[in-house]
């Protein structure tokens, strides 16, 4: 019954609950094409037994009338997510036998709203990277590939190319700045980073704790309103995490967009931004408006800082956070006649490229004499950066741009390889709103002359989810994209 | 400001990161790459701007003092790569 | 006040000290974690996931360390800060387990404040105090296991700590004494910290340099670790210094470093300059917003303060006539201060002083016993003073029952009553035991009529000796006087 992967989430629980199939087939369907799709490279860990496990448990419940919320849907988790008694690396050599004696909290609230878990998803090492070539597992393939094998976007690559190839309903992703979007954007499908806080990062290894945010990623933008709605919450295990109600999302899909202002700000089109994305988006633009929504332009005037900020203050909470990886408690030990020997070989041959680039920077932009010129400096732009988003929610109510200024490309891309700025670069459209801890979603709107996703990106104000679906449902339903 | 290979030793000592040799000054050129990108930064006048520290002015909530946890030695001791009568096991230190 | 300066035949040298306590933090649970901070427990027994540094783990700060920091800079007279922020101290270490030290930098939670200190020519000095944050405990290493490992235990690992910062104010060894004994005395009060610097449950470093006396320059100094006793604090300070002054008088420098306290020899030895790895990348916490107290609680922790040592010494001495000694000893803990308050109240309280400073500590000594185990209660000493006040005894009989007292925990009016001891003030047979005497003794009734007066003790001893020594001596006296002429 290959055809239950295709079904969305909001559908496959329709099905059950009319008993159309049971948990049982939707599970082995999505197993069968998770043997399947090895190919991709998606799946670091595969767990069918633990999903049959609760695929069964939620068939009771079925059957007895009492289903959960999430009963019986099959989902992947990013390999970021702690989860108990199954290995969570990070796709990190560092700790690729990790096996946590705890469970994440957005783990928790999706499992025991009785979704099934197929096995953890690849990712760029410690969710650094814009192409999930950083995953120490190998690259994952985008599904969209044709003859050459393209990037599936990162860090939360595996989610997205996972989701895209029906390998799974639904997938966690995380977002530091734009590993959720970015990753949706490259394969066609919806994801969304809630505003900071919303989610716990409670079990989720941090990367750069003031901008992680974990989040949903989906066929469609109801399967994304219905997996936020489980994973977000106040948590007492984490003191940044919001004490706000958590609304139910799906409500506002289908609301009219009529009178909506939605800002279109002029520094996300710079010279020479491609113009299949420039057309994509004005064409999204169009959309909203032919529904009755008006147009506003706006400014976000520090723009162009918000990837130096992005790159100083990431790397800063890196270096800190990823201390802990010493070969010590846990993770692999290279050792050494010292301790200091320990430290350094097992850091030194377990951390990748890329993780040990961001680990110096941070560093280095912490040290003394350097503190102040850099860190300081960075946080007092990121200050601005999210005052320009205060003024600009005073005229609009959601901000529409493109999710990334480049479609999927080529793995092992040269210009990329050489220089890790012109990697950095493809983040511009997005760290804007990690830096500012809003909301934004990204959602496919059409494909380039090559065949491949065009994604757009609606910002919200902070808690203000609900606006985003919204608007995000609307150009869904118009702009026509078939998924893969 | 740009750094030097000595600088990129020191740093990666800290960081506890070992840079071999011949890539020193590989690393140096791509580090200071990085840094001239960043200092494009220096063209924001932020005189008088409060940097930010806590993105959406969370209040901290303190927890009441309670004992709630602890008593999963065997949890905390499972992942160790070295441990030995319920200790974690490091080569002598010595002050 | 007499200035402590150093002299050699080529010079007068000052010291200039400052000093950093780490104070344990008495609360249940951790700083960051709900695990306990029980001691004695196996090893890694008392640990969470946050205190073992897993990843994805967060700090959720626990609310009584930040009430009682706030109360230890109340009791230090300190500035409260309604605003303070969490941040890293970024360094690796095996005791450290998430390899950065969650602490307060720029923002403490608590501000300056003030300590007086008594010193033994009778001068009080002011130490200030530059301020109080909060932070987390490491673990411990054990070293003598193995002897090429270490083991860690991170029991320790995460308990609250509050480090207490003074302005380098210290002028002599003395001086630092006095004010750790100060300081140890005062939270322990507060119930704050339990003061046990012998088990490390508060633990001192020392910075100190040394100047040409009378002069105002700051020479480079030495942070000496592991100064934990008062007596070792003192021991460091007089021994760094005069290391610092022999090497500036040899035409030395000295750079900035770290040097270890060696407890059996009282000297100090080299560790390592302050230099690059002391590099410590402080920057905000991001896992903890920045922490903001409100007026009610502060001045809800205010209604929990008690009397400190020196407002209760000050009432010892003007409310109930102690000498600013006695007071003084009386102060230094919180218990004996409440069992002397307790066994003085409706009694004679410069007496009960007296017999507590006396006959009751060194029973105590002499059985060791601690107060709260002491088998006279503050009740019966207070009874004792007063049955000598009364007259019912005397002095002398009052030693003999407090023995009996401390022997058997007995009142002490049964035991005079079981011993007839009662004192006898009856004039009347008071006359008649001395009529007894001086008609058995003519002769020296005789000599003394001739002018040989000093008998007068002799035969006070005889009508004391008759009367089983119940007899008041004063009276005896006096009577003896009239009757002998």
């Amino acid at each position: 019954m290959s055809e239950l992967t295709k079904l969305t989430i909001a559908e496959a629980l329709n099905g059950l609950k009319e008993k159309k199939f049971s948990a049982k087939e939707l599970t082995e369907a999505y197993i069968d094409k998770m043997n399947a799709g090895r190919r991709f490279n998606a799946y670091v860990s595969e767990t069918p037994e633990i999903a049959l496990k609760a695929a069964e448990v939620a068939d009771k419940n079925y059957a007895s009338g009492t289903p959960r919320a999430l009963e019986g849907i099959p989902l992947g988790i990013k390999d970021l997510f702690c989860t108990k008694g199954v290995r969570t690396t990070a796709c990190s050599h560092i700790i690729d036998n990790f096996v946590p004696p705890y469970e994440s909290t957005v783990t928790e609230h999706l499992f025991n709203a009785g979704a099934v878990c197929l096995g953890k998803l690849s990712m760029d090492e410690f969710a650094m990277g814009g192409s999930n070539e950083n995953s120490c597992f190998g690259p994952v393939i985008n599904p969209w590939s044709k003859d050459v094998p393209l990037v599936p976007g990162g860090s939360s690559g595996g989610s997205a190319a996972a989701v895209c190839a029906e390998m799974c309903a639904g997938a966690t992703g995380t977002d530091t700045g734009g590993s959720i979007r970015q990753p949706a954007a490259f394969c066609g499908i919806v994801g969304i980073k809630p505003t900071y806080g919303r989610c716990s990062r409670y079990g989720i290894m941090a990367f750069a704790s003031s901008l992680d945010q974990a989040g949903p990623m989906g066929k469609d933008v109801r399967d994304c309103a219905l997996l936020l709605h489980v994973m977000a919450g106040y948590d007492e295990k984490d003191s940044t995490s919001a004490r706000q109600e958590v609304p139910d999302f799906e409500k506002v899909l289908g609301q009219d967009v009529k009178g909506l202002k939605i800002g279109v700000p002029a520094e996300y089109r710079p010279e020479g931004l491609n113009k299949e994305i420039a057309d994509a988006w004005d064409k999204a633009a169009a959309i909203l408006k032919a529904r009755g929504a008006e147009i506003v332009e706006i400014s976000l005037p520090h723009t162009k800082y918000a990837l130096p900020v992005y790159y100083i203050i990431a790397p800063a909470e890196a270096s800190s956070n990823l201390a802990r990886y010493d070969g010590i408690r846990y993770g692999n030990r290279v050792d050494g006649a010292h301790v200091d020997d320990v430290y350094v070989n097992t850091r030194s041959m377990g951390f990748g490229k890329e993780v040990k680039r961001r680990i110096m920077i941070g560093t280095y932009v912490l040290s003394a004499g350097y503190y102040d010129a850099y860190y300081v400096k960075a946080q007092k732009v990121r200050r601005l950066i999210q005052n320009d988003f205060n003024e600009a929610f005073k005229r609009c109510d959601v901000i529409l741009t493109p999710t990334s200024p480049v479609t999927a490309f080529p793995i092992g891309d040269k210009s990329m390889a050489e220089n890790p700025l012109n990697m950095y670069l493809n983040d511009v459209f997005t760290v804007s709103v990690n830096l500012a801890g809003l909301p934004a979603m990204s959602l496919p709107i059409g494909l380039s002359a090559d065949g491949l996703p065009l994604g757009m990106q609606l910002i919200g104000k902070a808690f203000d989810e609900e606006t985003v679906f919204k608007s995000a449902y609307a150009l869904e339903q118009d702009a026509g994209f078939k998924r893969k | 400001m740009s750094v030097n290979n000595e600088t990129v030793e020191k740093i990666a000592s800290l960081a506890k990161l070992k840079i071999d040799e011949e890539k020193l000054d590989e690393a140096r050129s791509e580090f200071n790459k990085i840094l001239d990108w960043m200092a494009q930064l220096d063209e924001v006048d932020t005189d008088g701007v409060e940097p930010l520290v806590s993105v959406n002015s969370q209040q901290l909530v303190c927890r009441e003092d309670v004992v709630t946890d602890g008593n999963k030695k065997a949890e905390i001791l499972a992942n160790a790569p070295a441990s030995e009568f319920g200790y974690f096991s490091v080569p002598k230190v010595v002050e | 006040m007499a200035e402590y300066v150093i002299e050699t035949p080529k010079g007068k040298w000052e010291i200039v000290c400052g000093l950093e306590i780490h104070c344990q933090i008495i609360s249940k649970s951790k700083i960051f974690s709900g695990a306990s901070t029980e001691f004695g427990d196996d090893a890694n027994e008392n640990v969470s996931f946050v205190d073992a540094g897993m990843p994805g783990m967060l700090p959720v700060l626990n609310k009584e360390c930040v009430r009682q920091a706030v109360k230890t800079g109340l009791g230090l007279n300190a500035k409260i800060n309604k605003y303070s922020v969490f941040s890293r101290k970024n360094y690796f270490y095996p005791d450290t387990p998430q390899n950065y030290q969650i602490t307060q930098f720029e923002y403490p939670l608590v501000g300056e404040g003030e300590v007086f200190v008594d010193l033994k020519d009778g001068s009080t000095r002011r130490i200030g105090i530059e301020r109080i944050h909060i932070e987390q405990d490491a673990a411990k290493s054990i070293h003598d296991l193995n002897p090429k490992k270490s083991y860690i235990d991170l029991n320790r690992a995460g308990v609250g700590l509050m480090e207490i910062v003074t302005k380098p104010d210290f002028r002599s060894p003395e001086e630092v004494g006095e004010f750790l004994k100060k300081l140890r005395s005062i939270v322990r009060y507060l119930g704050t910290c339990d003061g046990n610097m012998d088990e490390g449950s508060m633990r001192c470093d020392a910075s100190i340099s040394v100047r040409p006396s009378g002069s105002n320059e700051l020479r480079p100094r030495a942070e000496v670790k592991n100064v934990n006793s008062v007596k070792f604090a003192m021991q460091a300070v007089e021994f760094e210094a005069k290391r610092q002054i022999e090497l500036y008088e040899n035409g030395e420098t000295m750079q900035q470093q770290t040097r270890h306290f060696n407890q059996t020899d009282g000297s100090t030895k080299f560790l390592r300059l302050k230099e690059f790895s002391d590099d410590y990348r402080y920057f905000p916490e991001p896992d903890l917003p920045p922490l903001i107290l409100d007026d009610a609680f502060i001045e809800n922790v205010k209604k929990e303060m008690v009397e400190l040592p020196d407002a209760k010494k000050a009432r010892f001495v003007k409310d109930m006539g102690l000498t600013a000694y006695d007071a003084s000893v009386l102060c230094e803990n919180k218990e004996t201060a409440d069992f002397f308050e307790k066994a003085a109240k409706g009694h004679d309280a410069k007496k009960v002083a007296n017999w507590m400073m006396g006959d009751f500590f060194a029973m105590l000594n002499a059985k060791r016993l601690p107060l709260e185990k002491s088998p006279v209660t503050p009740e019966m000493l207070g009874r004792l003073v007063d049955l000598i006040t009364s007259n019912v005894i005397n002095g002398k009989t009052a030693k003999d029952v407090f023995v009996i007292m401390a022997e058997t925990g007995e009142n002490p009016e049964k035991i005079v009553e079981e011993k007839g001891w009662k004192q006898v003030t009856d004039t009347g047979a008071i006359e008649s035991l001395i009529d007894k005497i001086l008609t058995a003794n003519p002769d020296n009734v005789a000599a003394y009529q001739a002018g040989k007066v000093n008998l007068m003790g002799w035969f006070v001893g005889q009508v004391m000796k008759e009367s089983k020594g119940t007899a008041n001596p004063a009276m005896v006296n006096q009577i003896l006087k009239q009757k002998l002429g």
